[in-house]
């Protein structure tokens, strides 16, 4: 008697699951979007989105041109790094070429240059960068001050006798590809568009449309009717995930040097505080479009912005940090970059582990008895 | 035209009584600005350092007091241990660690050169190179000291007055941002892809959702014609994005003191002709998008892809040919790059001629298109 | 009053004919309404109904065969067709967040209604329908029956030739379904041709003359009772039934 029973409640649940894959599957345009999306942001940020800054264009003002200056010009000249697009006479238009986005570094040499050289008196470079960004203005003063040493070596001029040799070691990524950086943040994003928006809308489409109260008169208990809602899509998630590794893998040679079963792991518990988000957002909201805007704005604005998955956290000011210690992404990113990266295990992840459980818990109980509350 | 009229009276009113809506053009942006402005930066703050000094001299103690105090590096531990050093970056407490070899103070006397090697936590490989430069600079700067403190000395040492040998001196001047302000750079920047996404995402959302619901078929019952009645969508969307453009400009103004260099009208003008551009975009999506859902979904990938590839995030320049090529394509890029332009530099009209003369182009032929795709009739 | 230019036929339809890929949603259906008549369409879901209504109103354009609405060809004078007819759509259409006034006011001034006359007929409208304390309601709140007099009105309010009724009276009680065939009727003594369709098979009996759609062709076309007879049967219901199971 019990079997019979039994088998009496699993097929509705699964009914009830094959339906929502089909409706799933027939979504082509968002199916594909889904599938597309990360798969488009890995190469763009594999191929296409550098921060390494070439081709930089300088002007040079060069009141008096002689033997010395125009030895400078030749050696800024011959530098890959840079294109000379302009040479004045005087300063004058040097804000113009700015303004009009046609130089990035203004390099003004004192009149008489090779004279002073010559004599011994100080012979002055003025060196301009435009700064609108300020990093990229740091790092172009400093290529630039790279050539302005090898010159002044070239002339016997000094810039100081002693010299500290700084060998640097870049770890964990050596080419500095900000791809590497990306990708455990785009897993993230992967899993909450399809966890946390996607359910939410799913769901508060049903209430909206009634079948949900058709649903909850059948034998299916609350409990059941989320699960079986919710599990295509965490399936679904993980897909793109693997995919989403395999490209990254594949196309960029994303490092992998942890474990892979720890990763899906932690990505398996990040689902499921995702999930529950997108219940509960389906819950306490009144209609499909609240659903949307609750779900963007309470899911993915925060892991867009707030999870150090492109912004990083260290950059932000204080009470901004403070506030992304309630971003569920946040975690999960500094655990998937830990193990991809680093290559580490538990050990030095257990506290990010402990707090996604500890999110788990709470929201799971918070939405589990929002939704009974709802409806019963 | 009169029934225009009717159209946009009815729209304007719809809007009014839609509470989600206002809340989304009002009180979303403000707090996405305000998130944004602050999270949105790839300023480099202090990095902490981790010092494995193997030489204990004046020297090298010098060399890390040069780093700490030049406000760029903070000491987040010291040791003799390299495998301290090392536990310490992996478990993220460190992200550089510097280590001063033995006999640096004595190769630095009998050689004049000595190394130092420098350890960086990649990950995020922008920060790091710049962290790098820093780093290299102090050094520089450091040796340099080092070497003008020796000329000297060996002068006076000597007894005969100091050789005046040619000599190069640098001056180094950060224009448009002399403190380095990240947010002066991003904020401009971050206005463009709000209003790109509210204009785009709202027309794409409000006309699909008309199909969902069935008004759709009743309007193209009527004797409205598609030019009617997509100006009696469009114009409405299009005055609001623009109010919330203005918003975004005063906030970025009063809350983040962002300059405001050039002509503020200027920038509005521009902002008035690139969403004709941007709405074009959103009504092609909806004809395009069967349910709400859909059309969120696409637009969101469409604005993906306008937006990494704009110049906003990272440098239009750093991308390989192609990739600036397609970037040029791109009205978005126009926009942020002239919103810099004038707002950082004071670029006046003629300077952003040829951008605005692109941008209009654009404009002009993304919303032929999209109202050529929209027809009253399925064929 | 609208009429076509001629002495045409308020509709003529002649082997109208609309394929989705492989499939024939409407199969080379022939027929005429005359002025004033009221034209029950009828046939169970999905046997077409709706997309021989789409072409009519100029929403789906014809696979082959020819139709004229109100005087003008369902291919080439679409525009004109619309400023002619009006459309009662399954969902009623109107806008729910506007007030019963403000839908008046709107599709007055769409269809070309000068100030004064939107002003007449909307008072007209509000009065005939006893809708004066809700006119400033908004549409979602007013009782379903109501909704739909609303939407009829608001379909017929520029004395269009023909107006199109896509299951009007879905979902809504029987009086206020005999109520609003009584608007019907009104509207057919001023002149106005009614070409309703629905699944509701007793609603035959109010027209004039009907049309049975089977697998998207016509398979029966005459008066209530002109049908009856020739089927033998008491009720346009079975009628119905005989012909969608015919081994029956």
């Amino acid at each position: 008697m019990m079997r019979a029973s039994d088998t009496s409640r699993r097929g509705p649940l699964v009914a009830f699951m094959v339906k929502e894959v089909q409706h799933i599957l027939r979504d082509r345009q968002t199916l594909t979007i889904l599938i597309l999306m990360p798969l488009l942001q890995v190469l763009l940020f594999g191929y296409a989105l550098r921060t390494d800054i070439q081709d930089i264009r300088v002007a040079v003002v060069d009141p008096s041109p002689d033997y010395a200056t125009l030895a400078f010009r030749n050696r800024l000249g011959a530098t890959d790094r840079f294109r000379i697009v302009d040479v004045l006479p005087d300063a004058s238009r040097l804000e113009t070429l700015f303004r009009r986005n046609e130089a990035d570094v203004g390099v003004e040499l004192a009149p008489r240059f090779g004279t002073r050289l010559a004599r011994g008196e100080p012979a002055g470079i003025q060196l301009i960068a435009d700064a609108s960004d300020p990093n990229g203005g740091t790092t172009m003063a400093a290529y630039v001050n790279a050539v302005i040493d090898d010159f002044a070596a070239q002339m016997g001029a000094s810039r100081g006798a002693v010299h500290i040799a700084l060998d640097t070691r870049m770890r964990f990524n050596p080419t500095l590809a900000s791809v590497n950086l990306f990708v455990p943040g785009l897993i993230a994003l992967v899993i909450t568009l399809v966890s946390a928006l996607m359910t939410a809308i799913s769901l508060s489409r049903e209430k909206e449309r009634g079948t949900l109260e058709s649903l909850l008169v059948s034998p299916l208990r609350p409990w059941q009717i989320i699960v079986g809602k919710v599990l295509p899509y965490l399936a679904l998630g993980l897909t793109i995930v693997l995919l989403v590794l395999a490209a990254a893998w594949g196309v960029f040679r994303v490092p992998f040097r942890g474990s892979l079963a720890l990763l899906l792991g932690e990505a398996l518990l990040y689902t499921l505080v995702s999930l529950a988000l997108g219940v509960l957002i389906a819950a306490r909201t009144s209609s499909q479009r609240s659903a949307m805007l609750g779900a963007l704005v309470g899911t993915m604005m925060p892991n867009a912005l707030l999870s150090g998955m492109i912004f990083p956290i260290a950059s932000m000011p204080a009470w901004l940090r403070l506030v992304t210690y309630i971003v569920p992404a946040r975690w999960f990113i500094v655990i998937a970059r830990g193990v991809m990266l680093e290559g580490v295990g538990v050990a030095n992840l257990w506290v990010e582990t402990a707090v996604l459980v500890l999110m788990t818990v709470v929201l799971l109980v918070a939405a589990v008895r929002s939704f009974d509350a709802r409806l019963a | 035209m009169r029934t225009l009229r009717f159209l946009l009276r009815k729209e304007y009113r719809q809007i009014v009584r839609d509470r989600m809506m206002l809340a989304q053009i009002l009180i979303m942006p403000v707090i996405q600005l305000l998130l944004l402005a602050n999270a949105a930066t790839f300023e480099v703050t202090r990095a902490r350092l981790y010092t494995v000094d193997l030489d204990h001299t004046v020297t090298s103690r010098a060399l890390i007091d040069r780093l700490v105090s030049s406000g760029r590096f903070e000491l987040a531990g010291s040791s003799a241990s390299m495998a301290l050093a090392d536990a310490a970056m992996l478990d993220r407490r460190a992200g550089v660690i510097a280590r001063i070899p033995r006999d640096f103070e004595r190769n630095l006397m009998r050689v004049d050169a000595a190394p130092v090697q420098l350890i960086l936590d990649a990950k995020d490989g922008a920060a790091a190179a710049v962290t790098r430069s820093y780093a290299s600079a102090i050094v520089t700067d450091y040796a340099a000291e080092l070497g003008a403190a020796r000329a000297g000395g060996e002068a006076l040492a000597l007894g005969a007055p100091a050789v005046a040998m040619p000599h190069v001196e640098v001056r180094s001047r950060a224009w448009y941002n002399p403190e380095l302000d990240y947010q002066d750079y991003m904020v401009p920047g971050i206005l463009v892809e709000l209003i790109t996404i509210a204009g785009t995402l709202l027309t794409a959302v409000n006309i699909t959702r008309e199909k969902e619901i069935g008004t759709l078929d009743q309007l193209n019952v009527t004797p409205v014609t598609r030019a009617q009645f997509i100006a009696g969508k469009l114009i409405p969307l299009w005055s609001i994005a623009l109010v919330e453009f203005g918003v975004g400009l005063a906030v970025a103004a009063v809350v983040f003191h962002v300059p405001m260099r050039g002509s503020v009208a200027l920038v509005v003008g521009v902002a008035a002709v690139y969403l004709v551009a941007a709405l074009g975009i959103g009504l092609w999506v909806s004809t395009i998008a069967g349910t709400q859902q859909q059309a969120m979904f696409i637009t969101f990938f469409l604005m993906l892809i306008y937006l990494l590839m704009s110049g906003l995030f990272t440098p239009l320049r750093s991308m390989p040919a192609w990739a600036q090529w397609i970037a040029h394509l791109n009205p978005v890029m126009y926009f942020v790059r002239i919103m810099r332009d004038v707002l950082m530099k004071g670029a006046g009209p003629s300077d952003i001629a040829p951008d605005v003369g692109i941008l209009i182009v654009y404009g002009a032929v993304v919303f032929t298109l999209a109202v050529r795709q929209y027809a009253k009739r399925s064929a | 009053m609208t009429q076509p230019p001629n002495d045409e036929p308020a509709i003529r339809v002649h082997e109208l004919t609309r394929r989705f890929g492989s499939f024939t949603a409407v199969r080379a259906i022939s027929f005429e309404v005359a002025r004033g008549e009221v034209f029950g369409f009828l046939g169970a879901n999905g046997a077409g109904k709706t997309t021989a209504i789409k072409m009519l109103t100029g929403l789906l354009l014809p696979t082959s065969g020819d139709a004229r609405v109100a005087g003008f060809d369902v291919y080439r004078e679409t525009e004109s067709i619309r400023r002619h007819i009006g459309y009662m759509s399954q969902r009623f259409s109107l806008y729910e967040d506007l007030t019963v006034r403000e839908n008046i006011e709107l599709y007055g001034g769409i269809y070309g209604l000068s100030d004064e006359r939107i002003a007449t007929r909307s008072t007209e409208l509000i009065e005939g329908l006893g809708l004066r304390e809700a006119r400033d309601t908004l549409v979602v709140s007013i009782p379903l029956g109501w909704k739909q007099k609303l939407a009829f009105s608001v379909a017929v309010i520029h004395d269009p030739a023909v107006v199109f009724l896509d299951e009007p009276t879905s979902g809504v009680d029987p009086i206020t379904r005999r109520q609003f065939w009584e608007m019907i009727y009104t509207a057919a003594a001023r002149g106005i041709t009614v070409f309703v369709t629905t699944h509701y098979m007793d609603e035959a009996e109010y027209c004039d003359r009907v049309s049975i759609m089977v697998d998207g062709g016509i398979a029966a076309l005459g008066t209530p009772s002109e049908l009856k007879r020739q089927y033998g049967v008491a009720a346009i219901d079975d009628v119905f039934v005989r012909l969608a199971r015919p081994a029956a």
